[in-house]
């Protein structure tokens, strides 16, 4: 690396006999200022785009919005933030083990061509539009297997879309621990499963979490996959999972915007506030891990 | 009770099986998308990806008209090359307006902002990774949409006499242009994000030996940290690129969903092949040839082919970028 700068510096040499000059001090501070000035502008963004979802969906706030249930266009997202839950749940208990036990595995145990083939695919599988999952998930899930419209088939296709996310953050929060620690282990007559439980999966725990809360908020935010898999309700989720359509709240945000009257908005606005809250709390919880596993590390 | 040696082989073996999964489902998922699109494929041939016309046909009729050997409804003919024009034009525009606002904040925020403040506005910028693109599209029709249509459509427009492809009609504020502004927003936090941890590993020492002998900090970065991050910042813009291809919901809500006609201007309404997928299905099952939804899968297959590729060359170019600044052997 070192040798490469050098290079660099070598190739493009500057005319050395150009002192600091005042020309050069202007053309470095005007593209600072340019700099500082995208950065304001993404942060102005941010901010913008989170106090506008704030003032709009805060009016619509009351003890019924979770009280009560969607009717037509008014009432309350009992059944859209159950449903949401609900789906998160599935999506999670189904991608959560597999992706934890694929991500231990290519970081631990695979042959390292084998490994590599999997984090490849893993990564295609992460860039498929979720379209093309909620198009899969209609045609399998819902028709041909007859799963209808339900958490099910929604929770599936979720699950599709999250479990490359598990396996990335599993899989790189065990290789970022030495790998002396497992042969150390496996040495003092540790079996590899023993050596994973006893001496890595405690480094590892704050990683892999993350990554599953990172999945559960890609999860939450959804709306593609689920509009041909999970259908709408107008009634709380319960456990019959299959052919029993389930609300959800991204569908509220995107369904209720195009209705023309004024309580179909708000709840429009609301349910996308309810989304950005939870995204924001769940980030705040990723942010706290990451720092608590920096300062162990 | 089995032995630990015994138990160990079975969680491996059970390991192993899980690691295999992300491999399955993507060879099903893209299995079963092939199979789907076959049938249109065959139907219309490659005028699918040129025709400007999309049409499902008669679908309530009983007369199948028989193309190549496929049946589908009378008058049935699918053209994509609107919704390929506006996804590519779309996330164009996207890209002109993430790519310098991402690199010029990622320098900033690695050379210029105090670490206290840097991490905040870090921490800022993944909070908007994570908003659900809904609350994107939701920002888009009731805040920009209204913006573009009075004052950035009307006031670009000026320029229609250079560029014509700028002239009016601004129209609604739903099409192009706020599409891509919309896309861009969701694209910065990816490509910021993603450059930012690449400069941030770029050795300081050279940098400050650059400035030693009188360059400016501009010219130290433009000239020691650029060469070696290029790679990996064209694999994190091709990461966004990937990633405005294939959104949805956000376009959907704001692109004005126009179908069989190119657009005109800047502001005409478009829609993607993503959001065509999602805006057709369910009109498309009514379809008695069921020639519609293998269409719909057509498309599909078009877009996963196309993101597929652009991500596997950005995460291989993210991966050699890591590799040149020395955080990957």
């Amino acid at each position: 690396m070192d040798t490469q700068a050098e290079s660099t510096l070598t190739i493009q040499t500057l005319p050395s006999y150009e002192m600091r000059s005042y020309r050069r001090k202007v053309k470095s501070i005007a593209i600072w200022s340019i700099s500082f000035a995208a950065l304001t502008f993404v942060m102005f963004i941010i901010l913008d785009i989170l106090l506008s979802v704030i003032s709009k969906g805060v009016p619509g706030l009351s003890y019924n919005l979770i009280a009560t249930q969607t009717s037509g266009i008014a009432g309350g997202l009992q059944n859209a933030i159950l449903g949401t839950l609900l789906l998160i749940a599935l999506s999670a208990l189904i991608s959560a083990p597999l992706g934890i036990l694929a991500g231990i595995y290519i970081a631990l145990y695979a042959p390292k061509r084998f490994g590599a083939v999997i984090r490849f695919f893993s990564e295609v599988l992460a860039g498929i539009p979720s379209i093309v999952i909620g198009y899969f998930g209609y045609m399998v899930m819902v028709l041909q297997w007859g799963m209808g419209f339900s958490a099910l088939a929604g929770g599936i296709s979720l699950s599709i879309i999250i479990l490359p996310y598990i396996v990335r953050t599993t899989d790189a929060s065990f290789r970022q621990i030495p790998k002396s620690y497992l042969e150390g282990a496996i040495a003092l007559g540790m079996t590899p499963l023993m050596a994973m439980r006893t001496v890595l999966l405690k480094l590892a725990t704050p990683g892999i979490l993350t990554g599953v809360l990172l999945a559960v908020s890609i999860a939450l935010g959804e709306t593609a996959p689920l509009i041909y898999t999970a259908g709408w309700s107008n009634f709380d989720p319960n456990l019959q999972l299959v052919k029993n359509p389930v609300a959800y709240l991204t569908y509220v945000v995107w369904t209720y915007l195009n209705e023309p009257y004024h309580s179909a908005h708000q709840l429009a606005y609301t349910a996308a506030l309810l989304l950005v809250m939870i995204v924001l709390v769940l980030h705040v919880l990723v942010r706290m891990l990451q720092r608590g596993s920096s300062k162990h590390a | 009770m089995l032995n630990a040696r015994t138990r160990s082989r079975i969680f491996q073996v059970a390991a192993g099986i899980a690691a295999v999964s992300p491999l399955l489902v993507l060879l099903f998922v893209a299995g079963v998308l092939f199979v789907d699109a076959w049938p249109a494929f065959k139907f219309q041939g490659f005028s699918f990806f040129t025709g400007i016309t999309w049409n499902m046909g008669n679908m309530y009729a009983s007369n199948p008209i028989v193309h190549n050997g496929v049946e589908g409804a009378p008058g049935a003919t699918f053209g994509i090359l609107p919704f390929i024009v506006g996804t590519l034009g779309s996330s164009v525009i996207a890209m002109l307006i993430a790519i310098p606002i991402s690199l010029l904040s990622a320098f900033a925020l690695v050379y210029k902002i105090p670490h206290r403040y840097a991490r905040w506005i870090s921490s800022a910028v993944e909070l908007l990774a994570g908003i659900p693109s809904v609350v994107f599209g939701l920002w888009g029709m009731v805040v920009l949409a209204p913006i573009v249509a009075n004052q950035i459509g009307p006031w670009l427009s000026h320029f229609g006499k250079v560029i014509p492809f700028l002239a009016g009609p601004v129209g609604s504020g739903f099409g192009l242009l706020t599409s891509g502004i919309v896309l861009a927003m969701m694209v910065i936090p990816i490509i910021t994000a993603t450059s930012r941890d690449l400069i941030a590993q770029v050795s300081k020492l050279p940098i400050e030996g650059a400035q030693a002998l009188g360059m400016t900090t501009y010219e130290s970065v433009r000239h020691i940290t650029f060469p070696l991050v290029r790679r990996g910042v064209i694999g994190a813009i091709i990461l966004g690129w990937g990633r405005a291809l294939g959104e949805t919901m956000a376009v959907l809500m704001v692109s004005g969903n126009a179908t069989n006609y190119l657009p005109t201007n800047l502001y005409s309404p478009i829609s993607t092949m993503a959001s065509t997928v999602a805006a057709l299905l369910d009109g498309a099952l009514t379809d008695f040839s069921k020639l519609s939804i293998h269409a719909l899968a057509l498309i599909a297959v078009t877009l996963l082919i196309i993101t597929m590729i652009t991500n596997l060359l950005a995460r291989l170019l993210v991966q050699l970028g890591r590799r040149d600044v020395g955080t990957e052997a």
